[in-house]
């Protein structure tokens, strides 16, 4: 008995550990975006970080969508060929990674390639009294240190997930028209006509904005909010990848449902 | 701002070893500084502080002096607002510093030097952006001028040359340095440096401390300084305060504490292992903590 209440007990307890956590970034959040003032009017601080978190993170982003939209062809072809529809092909590769590969495995790579690095930094930081070093020099170490990083990630990742689509496509043309042999023109024509900008593409830009928010609060935040100890830093470095890799699939989820028409170009 | 940077420059950078420069400017007497009955515990279950009153005048220097634990650092952290006591007073220029407003906070810390005792330099700037960083962040100095400015605190500290490398390429005592020029970047009134003197050689040591006399003088400064060091601050400071359990135990000017007899200040200044401080963090006698001892 007293272990079934307890069982409970424990969910609950881990229930409002969670609300409390969610309570505590969204105050989080709102000092972020209320001390982001400097970070555009000194676009020197911003420019840094858009350096490390976005351009660092180009190679990897680049070299996995390149790979996704290969083996995307390589599989399409298997089922579409059953059917007699591979010059649908061009289809299949663009909506799959324009609506959902490209913001989702952009947005896991990012977290895992540029937040971590955030967490780490800002975790260091704070273990060294880098940022009590700037608090008592009234300097605000949210403005200062937070804010650039947090906006150069809501800035880098949907141009990363973009271009992690771009290569994509271009990926599954090499295989599917330069490998296999399938039409050039009914791959590119047959995408044309199908993906529409509006919906396919703008959904998957909404997407990838929203997963940009979600992971760069998550690893300032672990950053910030980090025990000032080497597992501290450690332990909040994993947390951001976890947390963000289960944020981006949960909300995923959540963003599909709303944008599910349940028709073909209706 | 610009008149301080005046003075400043009047300043000569290298300091001359010998004798104490005696405050020119040693302010009016009234203090800048007052602790009355400050308790303060990390966590609920630990006092650190239990009652420590001291307050030090404007335009003075005084050392605060006291085996190692014992809350040195922590009064410091008190001081800039970075904790705030669980009661007694913490006042600044006779304002209380809980009570302070968030704009008053700011200014309080704008007028104030903070040198960490692990030199919390920047790491991902270079030496100079680190000195150069306050400057950068409180004032619209051209660049020309914040050039030399800084390359002027690099030079009291003796780190001119030093100034493209990072923070990782300096040894220990370098690094002190470069913070303390970063502390004195913007010519706080009120200067707090938690233990200067580590980690520096004898040559150093001696440069570092005139320079923190100097300062306090010709700047019109007031400064708290926390060091082991007694030999040196006997030197260099007006006053000095003995902290142990929480407590300040022994106070007085550097004529007074030189002969006193209070043993507590007899075993500081002659560094004797036996005598009431306690050399042991508090823990249960050696006898029951080794296995041993229980067969
Ligand atoms: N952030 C903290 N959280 C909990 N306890 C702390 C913290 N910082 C210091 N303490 C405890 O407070 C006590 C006083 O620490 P403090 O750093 O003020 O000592 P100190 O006098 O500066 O010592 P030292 O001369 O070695 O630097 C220590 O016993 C330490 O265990
Ligand atoms: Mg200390």
């Amino acid at each position: 008995m007293s272990a079934i209440l307890g069982w409970f007990a424990g969910i609950g307890e881990r229930t409002r550990g969670a609300i409390a956590r969610l309570g505590f970034a969204s105050r989080f959040f709102v000092a972020v975006v209320k001390a982001s003032g400097s970070t555009f009017t000194r676009p020197r601080l911003l420019i840094r970080e858009l350096y490390h978190a976005g351009v660092l993170s180009l190679v990897i982003v680049l070299m996995s969508g390149l790979f996704v939209g290969m083996v995307l062809a390589l599989q399409g072809y298997e089922t579409l060929v059953r059917f007699g529809a591979t010059e649908a092909m061009g289809v299949l590769v663009a909506l799959s990674l324009v609506r959902e590969l490209g913001p989702v495995v952009a947005g896991l790579l990012f977290a895992s390639r540029a937040g971590s690095a955030i967490t780490a930094e800002i975790g260091l930081m704070k273990t060294t009294e880098q940022l009590a070093a700037m608090e008592v020099m009234a300097v605000n170490p949210i403005a200062r240190v937070v804010a650039p990083r947090f906006w150069a990630g809501v800035i880098s990742l949907p141009f990363l997930a973009a271009l992690f689509s771009t290569l994509g496509i271009y990926g599954g043309y090499l295989v599917a028209v330069k490998l296999i042999g399938i039409d050039g023109g009914a791959f590119w024509g047959q995408m044309q006509a199908a993906v529409d900008w509006r919906y396919d593409v703008m959904n998957g830009v909404i997407k990838s904005v929203v997963f940009a928010f979600a992971v760069s609060l998550i690893a300032v935040l672990e950053g910030y909010d980090a025990t000032p100890t080497a597992e501290g830093v450690s332990a909040a470095t994993t947390r951001t990848v976890v947390t963000s890799a289960l944020a981006i699939l949960a909300i995923d989820f959540v963003l599909t449902v709303f944008m599910f028409r349940g028709s073909v170009n209706g | 701002m610009s008149k301080r940077i005046d003075k400043i420059l009047v300043m000569s950078s290298s300091p001359t070893p010998d004798g104490v420069a005696q405050s020119e400017n040693a302010g009016d007497g009234s203090p800048m500084i007052e602790l009355s009955d400050v308790a303060f515990g990390y966590t609920k279950a630990r006092q650190i502080l239990s009652g420590v009153t001291l307050s030090v005048p404007k335009g003075k220097l005084v050392a605060v002096m006291g085996g190692s634990g014992c809350g040195k650092t922590t009064i410091l952290r008190l001081l800039c607002g970075q904790h705030a006591a669980t009661s007694g007073r913490v006042k600044v220029s006779g304002k209380n510093i809980d009570e302070m407003s968030r704009d008053e906070l700011f200014s309080h810390r704008r007028r104030l030097g903070m040198l960490f005792q692990f030199g919390a330099l920047f790491t991902d700037m270079t030496v100079f952006e680190n000195v150069a960083f306050p400057i950068r962040e409180h004032t619209d100095l051209p660049e020309p001028v914040l050039h030399d400015l800084v390359l002027m605190k690099l030079n009291a500290v003796g780190l001119r040359g030093a100034a493209h490398l990072k923070p990782s390429e300096l040894s220990g005592g370098m690094a002190r340095r470069v913070a303390l020029a970063r502390t004195i970047a913007l010519d706080p009134e009120l200067v707090l440096y938690d233990e200067p003197f580590a980690g520096l050689d004898p040559i150093s040591l001696s440069i570092v401390g005139q320079l923190i006399r100097k300062l306090n003088d010709a700047l019109g400064m007031t400064s708290i300084l926390v060091t082991h060091d007694i030999m040196e601050s006997l030197k260099i400071v007006d006053y000095i305060y003995f902290i142990a359990d929480g407590k300040v135990v022994a106070h007085g000017d550097v004529q007074t504490i030189r002969q006193s007899s209070d043993p507590f200040v007899k075993q500081f200044v002659n560094g004797e292992p036996d005598g009431p401080v306690r050399f042991h963090y508090p823990a249960k006698p050696l006898a029951d903590a080794f296995s041993a001892g229980r067969v």
